[in-house]
């Protein structure tokens, strides 16, 4: 069930990202499996009631996977999945990167790398203000590691000890000039997360199992904040963009398009 | 009007990064996990042990660039304009601009023009934050060949410099020899004439050389100036041309509010005030769509110049 939504959604990013003719399939691609999880069994949330007060949160602090989310939201029904097609166009509803104020679902707008986490934090401390029971998830790209915020968030969260909060970094191995060990090495990450006193998850990101079975732990974890390390392939479903640095922000060609959807199970 | 070719300012960035690598020892170059698309890059290809990568770490990026520069380097700095400006403006601001260090700051991806990235990418302030910092230089220059002089221009200047450039091929249009000289604080006069000012900068310097042409059918003679430095702007320039003419018209890609159009109106208001209209963003965010589409919808084509003038012609009773 949700291996089969994961692919509808991968095929929907790789039309979305061909019919824009730009886009990000290779980190829209790997984060996939993680958000079909988020949206599909995970979170409590209400399409029909956007703005539900007690719905978890979810940001997308890589907001250049936009189309994995827009496809998420359009499935759950916020929006017509027919409205797909119009991203990127001009007036369309599904900006490039998210847009809170235009799309229904989107809890946070985002794009510029690292500022995810922190809106995070705001939302988690509110709920607690609030003493209300929703639960806040941000992902993170592993290159996003890069930025200081994301420090000074990490430092912050477990300061606060929000425990209602869990973070996903993308553990895709590739940022937009290379692999992230090459550009600037993240190792040991696990161990720097676990030093800002963060409970440390490291998992297989494709396997939905251990995607649930985290998510699980982190609910359990009181007192720390948690993230899930979630180990993937960038471009994952399509041959030719896995672990293909080229596809980080690159539309497929006709060709490309074509033989991707099939490898996706597309008619 | 003769056709324009269109080539890339980016291009003629990484061109220029070279040939400077080349001559002096002492130019080094950061990039932000964008080297490829902002032509850094092309650098590090040739001199790899002067090109640092500091991945998405812009803030890091800007002071680094500052500890280069008072250890007597001359540092470039590249990325897109939106990362490179509101995200690490304390740093230019505390640690480049305030010491007055010899970084050059180059922002690729500027404007709205970006397109299909949306408002998230759409740096359209970039020039007031820049302008506003007292010794920091401003420059957006026209075309590619232009970008080049300028980043030789920008090298051979002691100080902080701040360059602005786009993503598209765009027309060139400095290839005339008015342009050749190219002079940090010196606007070119692309194009005489008596009855109006066209102030242009970047992109829309052709755009107003083709609003001209079009004027010219209406018998409005128009001048056109190519205000590719921002910051020292050449007010007698400025002056001279309002004195001449009587009216004037600034165009830019970037919110009206407080960009060059804005410098452009403080100068003539305090020296030579002549009816003036400015073409530019009006007080909006950006959104996804093509650049044509875009600049349709944000007033920034050749019409909305024709129109500006028009306007600026009827206030004068003409
Ligand atoms: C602050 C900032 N700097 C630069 C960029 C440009 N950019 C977009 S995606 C990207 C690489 C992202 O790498 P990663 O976080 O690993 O994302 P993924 O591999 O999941 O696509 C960069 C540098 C940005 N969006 N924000
Ligand atoms: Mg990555």
């Amino acid at each position: 069930m949700l291996e089969e939504m994961a692919s509808k959604v991968r095929r929907h990013i790789i039309e979305m990202i061909y019919g824009a003719g730009s886009g990000h399939p290779g980190g829209s691609l790997s984060a996939t499996d993680v958000l079909v999880a988020l949206y599909f069994m995970e979170m409590n949330h209400r399409s029909e009631d956007p703005k539900w007060e007690d719905r978890d949160r979810f940001v997308l602090s890589k907001g250049h996977a936009a189309p994995t989310l827009y496809a998420c939201l359009a499935e759950s029904g916020y929006f017509p999945v027919d409205e797909l097609k119009t991203i990127r166009k001009i007036g369309s509803r599904l900006q490039g990167h998210p847009d809170m104020r235009k799309t229904p679902g989107v809890e946070a707008s985002t794009g510029s790398e690292g500022q995810g986490l922190s809106m995070g934090i705001g939302m988690a401390l509110a709920a607690k203000l609030d003493r209300k029971k929703y639960r806040t998830y941000v992902m993170l790209g592993d290159g996003e590691n890069n930025c200081g915020q994301i420090w000074e968030a990490a430092m912050s969260a477990s300061q606060f000890k929000i425990d209602n909060l869990v973070a996903i970094i993308d553990r895709n191995k590739l940022q937009l000039d290379g692999p992230t060990e090459k550009i600037m090495s993240l190792e040991p990450l696990g161990d720097k997360w676990k030093a800002f006193g963060w409970n440390v998850i490291e998992i297989e990101g494709h396997n939905f199992r251990e995607i649930l079975a985290a998510f699980k732990k982190a609910k359990e974890t009181k007192g720390h904040p948690s993230v899930i390390i979630a180990n993937t392939i960038k471009g994952k479903g399509v041959s030719f963009m896995e672990g293909a640095v080229g596809f980080h922000g690159k539309s497929p060609s006709k060709d490309e398009y074509e033989k991707a959807m099939k490898e996706l199970g597309g008619d | 009007m003769k056709k324009w070719e269109l080539k890339n300012q980016r291009d003629a960035f990484g061109e220029a990064l070279v040939e400077l690598g080349e001559q002096r020892s002492d130019i080094v170059v950061a990039s932000a996990d964008l080297s490829c698309s902002v032509k850094t890059g092309v650098f590090a290809e040739h001199f790899p042990e002067r090109h640092f990568n500091f991945g998405i770490a812009e803030q890091n990026m800007i002071s680094a660039c500052a500890g280069f520069a008072a250890a007597g380097k001359t540092a470039f700095a590249s990325t897109f304009a939106i990362f490179v400006t509101g995200r690490v403006y304390d740093q230019i601001r505390q640690s480049v601009a305030y010491p007055k260090l010899d970084v050059k700051i180059v922002a690729t991806h500027a404007g709205i023009t970006v397109g299909g990235d949306g408002a998230t990418h759409q740096m359209i302030e970039d020039l007031a934050l820049m302008r506003v910092l007292p010794n920091m230089t401003v420059i957006v220059p026209a075309d590619a060949p232009e970008t080049k002089r300028a980043v030789m221009a920008a090298a051979e200047y002691k100080g902080p410099v701040y360059i602005r450039l786009g993503r598209a091929n765009i027309p060139v249009c400095t290839d005339i020899p008015e342009c050749q000289d190219f002079e940090i604080g010196k606007a070119s006069i692309m194009r005489e004439g008596a009855d109006i000012t066209l102030v242009g900068t970047g992109i829309m310097v052709a755009k107003c050389l083709e609003a001209a042409e079009d004027l010219k059918k209406h018998k409005i003679d128009a001048k056109v100036i190519n205000m590719s430095t921002i910051k020292p702007m050449d007010e007698k320039t400025l002056i001279k041309a309002a004195r001449e003419t009587g009216g004037m018209v600034t165009a830019e890609e970037h919110n009206v509010m407080v960009g060059m159009g804005s410098a452009v109106a403080m100068t003539l208001v305090e020296n030579f005030h002549v009816p003036m209209k400015r073409v530019g963003i009006r007080d909006s965010f950006g959104e996804s769509g093509t650049s044509d589409e875009l600049m349709e919808k944000y007033g920034l084509t050749v019409d909305h110049i024709v129109d500006a003038a028009h306007d600026v012609m009827k206030r004068r009773g003409r």
